[in-house]
């Protein structure tokens, strides 16, 4: 056995720090913190240098707020290790990515296809154009392919449905169309720009732009940590602020959505409605209602004055009051709604632990992971934000909590409006053009509304970049849409779909 | 003769209208301003003038279809007493050949919408036949058992029957009306069964099969589908409105019956959400029970020691 490197959430660790351990040890390991000790992977990447290939693995202990890291070494000459998979299967989807990124074969892999690069680098894994799909015998059993291109202006994706008549029994996902290798435009960029300003918020924006304060503030934070950049309370505040409206926005857009699906237009449009005022109250912040351009290095563009205040009160109370008279009327007392809602693509507690499942999709299923509780940084360690979780893991559940944690976010605002004025610090803007320290790691996470999103970054001796590994809970939940909709009609596909809302170029980077 | 004219010319000219009636009663809920009531109109025209992009695995039948359909929309028309219960054409059993002359081009649809080859449109095909096959019965209990019965044989006098003012015919019109309804519903595909605006192919009944359908083609297809919820809802206005007025007054009722059959679809469109579409069947089966219903009833009140 070996020890673990142990780290909080936002520290910088020396990569000497971080243990070298052979494969085997690593996997036993692993395997019991999983399954024993309720340890959850939170990222397992390959960083690929000219004389070997370096495994990172970084878990999780969310009842004590530790994370933990170990690391294990490929030669040139290994260019296979036994699969921890069938062991762990909530790493399927990482040793995937693994393979696909560094050609080491993870044998024993029970379902190792591409996961978004069009010409993968060997041939077991098959190419993009020539997906292995998994495919089903029988008389009645027919197949459904729906994308890349899809009906409305969404992204490009291609599902597969193995249905017999109207009943799905599996769902094959398959991504990567929005691929545009952005992990790598951001070490170039920050490499080749190395002493001048090397940070690039409006590259880290576009990892998800539904999500694009969470991934900023993230990007910040790793880049903040690297720097030895300090961020002020106000700064912390604002991007909280931020954050939560980013929440409270595509949390009613949701629900709005959910309702279009299920064809009831009153929720449909009253929903969609809401959701442009507190789009429009970002606006007012940065001048973008996606919340761009907010955030720059150390700190932010914008301020939070006492006039802005009082208009962001004003918009986050009238909404407020308004979907907590809506939510009865459009969901809890309709009948019609709720029998389209109730049991519909349910994903249990089990099934979610196992295969990894993050943010609100999780929780809706009874499993207990916020980041913001579980390793608070920033405004959530003062102040601490409400964890939300529901039992049943349907459709509902995923509604429902959607519009719990809404209502949690709005109160959240206001608190956090409450003490804006009170704290000096204006709004601060430094560039960060430090160099970067050599041969580290720096780990930063917050919980998107879509679920906890990773970024970590190596650097070499030299004080260059050398892998920046982005995490979107995309990554972990699409398999989890995969399994819900097993066993539901073909035509509640979208209503499953809409209510884990996952992110395309998130997933594809 | 005039009145003729007129029937004709609400058959091809009025079925824009009610869409766009319906459409305007969905925004009005919806909280929106919404499209003019005459926007399906300029839809049509603009479809008109496009061009059609054919699949190169389809044949003939994917190409005639959309004209078959609308055809034989035109005639199920023709067959239907509106003003002044006078049909363009009358004959007695007429309401058999109303019924099969829609099956007619329901069928035309489904083979032009499998002719493609496209996995969506087999879809849509299967669920199309297998839910509008299931109010037929209804249809022709609720006829049948009048022109037995009652040895009425044309709709003319059917609806003269019911509102010949006996204590049962209130009954009966009330569950005859619920039964059309349904059925206007299945055929028209419209909420609860189906959602004419979805965008999702996969929980589309009506919308999938039309996908592969582009420019003319595509605007006789809506028009055929709109001028067929407005026969139905004649059908259904012709229940409920005084019978035996005089053709002017009776054009009144019909507007005004019409206006309204047209804001009650569009205010169930939008109070109640669709339903999952294996419960689908389950409401369409009710309007069978229904129907047996309305047979009983008559067949009560002339084998019961009444006549």
């Amino acid at each position: 056995m070996f020890e673990w490197k142990r780290f909080n959430c936002s520290s910088l660790i020396n990569r000497s720090e971080i243990p070298v351990v052979s494969l085997d040890d690593l996997r036993d390991d692993i395997t019991n913190k999983v399954r024993l000790e309720d340890k959850r992977v939170l990222a397992f990447f390959g960083v690929k240098r000219e004389e070997d290939t370096i495994l990172y693995i970084v878990l999780g202990d969310d009842t004590i707020s530790r994370l933990f890291i170990a690391s294990a070494i490929f030669t040139k000459d290994i260019i296979s290790y036994r699969s921890f998979t069938p062991e762990v299967p909530s790493l399927h989807l990482f040793e995937r990515e693994f393979y696909e990124e560094t050609g080491i074969l993870p044998a024993g892999h029970p379902w190792l296809k591409p996961v978004r690069y069009g010409k993968s680098h060997r041939a077991v894994t098959g190419e993009m154009e020539n997906y292995p799909f998994y495919s089903m015998d029988g008389e009645e059993v027919h197949e459904v392919a729906v994308g890349p291109v899809h009906a409305g202006v969404i992204e490009p994706g291609h599902f597969r449905f193995m249905c017999h008549g109207e009943n799905v029994y599996h769902l094959e996902i398959q991504l990567g169309y929005q691929h545009r290798g952005i992990e790598k435009i951001l070490i170039d960029k920050t490499n080749s720009a190395s002493g001048k300003k090397i940070f690039f918020p409006q590259i880290a924006e576009k990892i998800a732009g539904d999500s694009a304060v969470a991934h900023t503030s993230v990007y910040a934070g790793v880049m903040e940590v690297l720097t030895g950049t300090a961020v002020t309370q106000k700064v912390m505040i604002i991007r909280t602020i931020c954050l939560e409206l980013e929440r409270a926005a595509v949390h009613i857009g949701d629900l709005s959505a959910i309702f279009n699906d299920v064809g009831f237009l009153m929720g449909s449009s009253t929903f969609a409605a809401l959701r442009t005022l507190i789009i429009n109250t970002t606006l007012q912040i940065c001048g973008s209602r996606f919340g761009m351009g907010l955030i720059c290095a150390g700190g932010v563009n914008f301020d939070i004055g006492s006039e802005l205040a009082s208009k962001i009160l004003n918009n986050v109370n009238y909404v407020q009051n308004k979907i907590e008279k809506l939510i009865p009327l459009t969901m809890l007392d309709q009948p019609s709604v709720l029998t389209r809602l109730e049991g519909t693509g349910t994903i249990d507690s089990h099934t979610a632990r196992l295969i990894g499942m993050v943010g609100p999709a999780a929780r809706a299923s009874g499993v207990p992971i916020d980041i913001r509780t579980d390793y608070p940084s920033g405004m959530y360690r003062q102040y601490p934000a409400r964890k939300v979780v529901l039992e049943k893991g349907d459709v509902f559940s995923r509604s429902y909590i959607r519009y719990v944690e809404m209502m949690h976010s709005f109160n959240y605002i206001k608190e956090q409006l409450g003490i804006i004025q009170g704290v000096q610090g204006a709004r601060a803007s430094s560039e960060i053009t430090n160099r970067l320290p050599a041969d580290s790691l720096a780990l930063s996470m917050t919980e998107g509304w879509r679920g906890e999103i990773v970024h970590i970054a190596v650097t070499d001796s030299q004080n260059k970049l050398i892998r920046y590994k982005i995490k979107d809970p995309s990554f972990n939940n699409w398999w989890g849409l995969a399994l819900a909709v097993r066993n539901n009609g073909v035509s509640d596909f979208p209503l499953c779909n809409k209510s884990f809302n996952l992110s395309y170029c998130g997933h594809d980077l | 003769m005039k009145i003729i004219f007129i029937n004709l010319l609400i058959i091809i000219v009025l079925p824009f209208l009610f869409i766009g009636v319906i459409n305007k009663t969905k925004a009005f809920w919806g909280g929106r301003k919404g499209a003019s009531i005459f926007q399906p109109y300029h839809d049509f025209i603009k479809l008109m003038k496009k061009g059609e992009v054919i699949s190169s695995t389809t044949s003939w039948v994917f190409f005639s279809a959309p004209v078959i359909y609308l055809s034989t929309v035109i005639f199920a028309g023709l067959l239907l007493p509106i003003i002044d219960h006078t049909a363009v054409i009358s004959f007695e059993g007429s309401f058999i050949l109303f019924a099969y002359i829609l099956a007619l081009g329901k069928f035309f649809s489904i083979i032009g919408a499998l002719d493609t080859g496209s996995s969506f449109e087999g879809m849509g095909a299967a669920r199309e036949a297998f839910f509008t096959s299931i109010p037929e019965p209804a249809f022709f209990i609720i006829l049948g058992s009048i022109s037995i019965f009652a040895e009425i044989n044309t709709f003319e006098r059917i609806f003269g029957l019911y509102h010949a003012g006996s204590e049962l015919s209130l009954l009966i019109v009330v569950l005859t009306v619920i039964i059309l309804l349904v059925i206007l519903l299945v055929e028209g595909s419209r909420i609860p069964i189906d959602d004419p605006n979805t965008h999702l192919e996969l929980t589309m009944i009506h919308e999938v099969m039309v996908l592969d359908n582009s420019g003319p083609s595509l605007a006789l297809i809506q028009y055929g589908a709109a001028m067929k919820m407005l026969i139905l809802s004649s059908l259904i206005v012709n229940f409920i409105i005084p019978y035996s007025a005089g053709p002017m007054i009776h054009l009144g009722y019909f507007a005004a019956g019409i206006t309204f059959s047209a804001i009650t679809i569009g205010t169930i469109e939008t109070l109640t959400a669709r339903f999952r579409l294996v419960r689908v069947p389950d409401f369409i089966f009710t309007v069978i029970g229904m129907s047996l219903m309305v047979m009983f009833i008559i067949l009560l009140y002339y084998y019961g020691g009444r006549r």
